[in-house]
């Protein structure tokens, strides 16, 4: 088979599974494990053969016309390059493995074959992102994640958390999609296509004519889906979803699709200096905000949600700074690692029976409940906190490299201000990012008080996978030497001083952060806290779906707990309040947008019931009250009507009587 | 003998007929009547038709003919109506006219249920 065909295949197999999966989902459940692992393993096998294939030489480049649709064609089209082969290796990976871990997780769960089924969708709507060639197919991809998102988010549609966070993800989303799509037609209009390949070439010969308009259009849509300020919103409250879901849609894929998408079209946004600086700006605000978020939150999966908008942040920073290879080597490796964190976090929500850190900073020996995780989840977070040698360093390494780069003015493709705005805040973040892992592992893995509850093993489905993840995570940042010839970019091996500065500040922040702790969590024994799940022996689905049910009614808020052990609370001081809520964003959401609206549809309902329904009413109360009287005539005798008629071809009779004499 | 008298007489008969309709209760009488009005127009077709046909302005006797026609029709018309209130008497019990109003407004049946099915039946 050529390559093509392989690559069609790949986004084409997880759909067909998922289709299948859906139909025969009632009538045959015994065939749904099997029909969501198999194709997305089959998935996953061919995108390494194609990424074999395709080796980092030249793209392969493939278009087909189904029919002319006037104006600028849209043709289905592939474009793999090496950004594509790898991203969709990862994309394969994390599904696989999330398929795995999802049999083990939702083992008893009545809806699983829906949920099996939108996982492929899922995953073949982000495999065609990947591989798609042409923006309006890459448009249909990005749509369908949207949705499958929406779905998933909503998979415990029975708690409220579950429901508004899913219409939140779908509406946020959707506020960036729509400009999104006006920008994709401005730049088809631009470049008379919709060919990847024919744009870039419009761009390099200077045929864009408004690039200013176009990157910031496009640039709300990936905000949306990459969860970058200010449009990150939704993606904490998704947490509400299922942990599998959250690994890999809200941590390893559908949020790296923005940034792949910049990657993919980064000369659009290089043609215009502002949409860079605004991209480096927005890169900042959200790195730094989301690390002090991240510090404050109680529940595990919103800490590791916060983390994913701030590496989300590292990503757009390098792509701020013209270096999209560093940014798709952090899309790789963040992927890796954050959906071990998340599958990880799964396990121990599990074994503990709630997602509170504050509950399970008064478990002694949670560790020990859940041997895998606590070994896998610490090299995660080595990663994540960018330790040397774990992947997370050199990937970060390369981000930050390439902003020192260009701060000190060694390149003409993106402006210095954007290298110095993405140098300083990505130092400033490795500092926070240090902290909050730090603080996750102690909360998590170091608690005292009451022994934890034994709940027996975890599925050996779930444990396996967290291995798998972890192999990557530990060693794929050794790949810094030969991804260069994948993505034609810049050397990607860590430059010396930030290499230096980034490490010395992350050990910084984990002291820093395990002095507060030594010293709050001598507290934590004196204030008995914590919810925990009603069915601690169900399976994990069902206790996750308590918890977060839960943690509303024990704390008060759901991000929030009043708990003085907790050391983020010591090192944030007054910011703690704050940072918990995100920095008041929903708020000021709701007076902006959520207020606004409610009081339109409220007028509006007003409008409908008061003013509209009573001219309805009354065009309906007249005829009426004249057939009430029109009726009282059907006395229902007969010799009455015929008086009637009689009395009636008289006068008739006699009218034209008098006309015809002319009287 | 002058046309004056057989249509006098046609109008007598009609007027007779007319009151019966609008007036009599009983539905026999009242069909009785209907045939009072149509005779009086017989009447009226048949002394017309001689009139017209002594002045030779029509010599066809197209009156005598309609006259034929009116008379099978209004056996015709006798024969169902009396089958009709013969049905309705063996019904109802009575063929009085005025408690006959079924199609009133607002009229609900206060025939017994088993009454009502025979009558659909």
């Amino acid at each position: 088979m050529t390559t093509t065909t392989l690559a069609v295949l790949v986004p084409l197999l997880p759909f067909l599974g998922a289709a299948a999966g859906l139909l025969l989902g009632r009538t045959a459940p015994g065939f749904v494990r099997p029909l969501a692992v198999l194709p997305t393993f089959a998935a996953f096998v061919l995108a390494v053969l194609v990424a074999a294939r395709q080796g980092g030489g030249r793209a392969v480049d493939s278009a087909t016309e189904f029919t002319p649709t006037g104006s600028v064609p849209i043709e289905l089209a592939l474009h793999i390059d090496g950004f594509a082969a790898l991203v969709a290796v990862l994309v394969g990976l994390v599904a696989l493995c999330v398929q795995i871990y999802s049999t083990g997780y939702l083992r008893d769960d009545p809806r699983y074959p829906s949920y099996a089924a939108l996982v492929s969708l899922f995953t073949s709507a982000m495999l065609l992102v990947v591989y798609s060639g042409d923006l309006i197919v890459l448009l249909v991809g990005w749509e369908v994640m949207g949705i499958c998102s929406y779905f998933l988010v909503g998979h415990y549609w029975e708690t409220p958390e579950a429901r508004a966070a899913s219409i939140k993800a779908f509406l946020v989303t959707k506020l960036g999609d729509v400009p999104f799509l006006i920008g994709l037609f401005a730049l088809g209009t631009d470049a008379s296509s919709f060919r990847i390949t024919k744009i870039l070439g419009t761009v390099a010969g200077g045929g864009l004519h408004h690039p200013t308009l176009i990157a910031l259009l496009l640039l709300a849509g990936v905000a949306g889906k990459s969860a970058q300020f200010p449009l990150h919103t939704w993606l904490p409250d998704a947490m509400a979803g299922p942990t599998p879901v959250s690994a890999l849609i809200h941590a390893a894929t559908m949020v790296a699709a923005g940034i792949y998408f910049i990657a993919r079209l980064l000369p659009v946004f290089q043609a215009s200096s502002a949409a860079m600086v605004v991209l480096a700006v927005m890169a900042a605000v959200t790195m730094a905000g989301s690390g002090f978020a991240a510090l404050a939150q109680d529940d595990i999966k919103r800490v590791l949600a916060y983390s994913t908008i701030g590496q989300l942040g590292y990503m757009t920073g390098a792509l701020a700074v013209g270096e999209r290879g560093a940014a798709v080597f952090h899309l790789l490796s963040h992927g890796a690692f954050k959906a071990l964190l998340f599958l990880a976090a799964g396990v121990i929500i599990h074994a503990a029976g709630t997602n509170s850190l504050a509950a399970m900073s008064r478990m002694k020996d949670l560790r020990a409940r859940v041997p895998d995780a606590y070994w896998t989840m610490t090299v995660a977070l080595l990663a994540l906190a960018a330790i040397p040698p774990f992947a997370g360093f050199f990937s970060k390494e390369s981000v930050l490299g390439a902003a020192e780069h260009v701060a000190t003015g060694h390149t003409e493709h993106a402006p210095g201000a954007a290298g110095w705005i993405v140098l300083l805040v990505g130092l400033f973040t490795a500092l926070l990012t240090a902290s909050y892992a730090t603080r996750l592992w102690l909360l998590a893995f170091r608690g005292h008080g009451a022994e934890a509850p034994d709940h027996g093993k975890q599925p050996r489905a779930m444990n396996a996978v967290l291995w798998v993840l972890a192999v990557p995570s530990l060693a794929f940042g050794l790949a810094y030497g030969v991804l260069p010839d994948w993505f034609d970019s810049r050397d990607l091996t860590p430059t010396l001083i930030t290499s230096v500065l980034g490490t010395g500040l992350a050990l910084v922040g984990g002291l820093v952060t395990y002095g507060a702790w030594r010293h709050t969590t001598a507290l934590a024994g004196r204030i008995p806290l914590g919810a925990v799940a009603a069915h601690p022996e169900a399976d994990a689905g069902l206790v996750e779906a308590e918890a977060i049910a839960s943690h509303e009614p024990a704390y008060g808020e759901v991000a929030y707990a009043h708990d003085p052990a907790d050391p983020g609370r010591l090192l944030l001081g007054p910011l703690h309040r704050h940072a918990a809520v995100g920095f008041h964003l929903d708020a000021v959401y709701d007076a902006l947008f959520v207020r606004p609206v409610r009081a339109g549809a409220s007028l509006v309902r007003f409008l409908d019931r008061e003013v509209v329904e009573t001219y309805v009413r009354g065009a309906g109360a007249l005829p009426r009250l004249l057939g009430a009287a029109v009726r009282r005539a059907q006395t229902g005798n007969v010799q009455t009507y015929v008086s009637a008629l009689l009395a009636g071809t008289v006068v008739l009779a006699v009218a034209a009587l008098l006309v015809a004499t002319g009287a | 003998m002058h046309l004056v008298y057989p249509a006098v007489l046609a109008v007598l008969l009609f007027s007779t007929g007319l009151y019966g309709v609008l007036a009599r209760r009983n539905a026999i009488l009242v069909l009785m009547s209907v045939e009072l009005m149509l005779n009086a127009v017989n009447l009226n077709l048949v002394a017309f038709d001689v009139w017209l046909n002594r002045a030779a302005r029509e010599t066809l006797h197209s009156g005598q003919a309609l006259t034929l026609f009116t008379i099978a029709i209004a056996a015709a018309e006798i024969g169902i109506g009396l089958a009709i209130v013969l049905a309705v008497h063996r019904n109802r019990g009575t063929s009085d006219i005025d408690r006959l109003r079924d199609t009133a407004e607002g009229h609900e049946s206060d025939a017994p249920e088993a009454e009502k099915a025979e009558a659909t039946a």
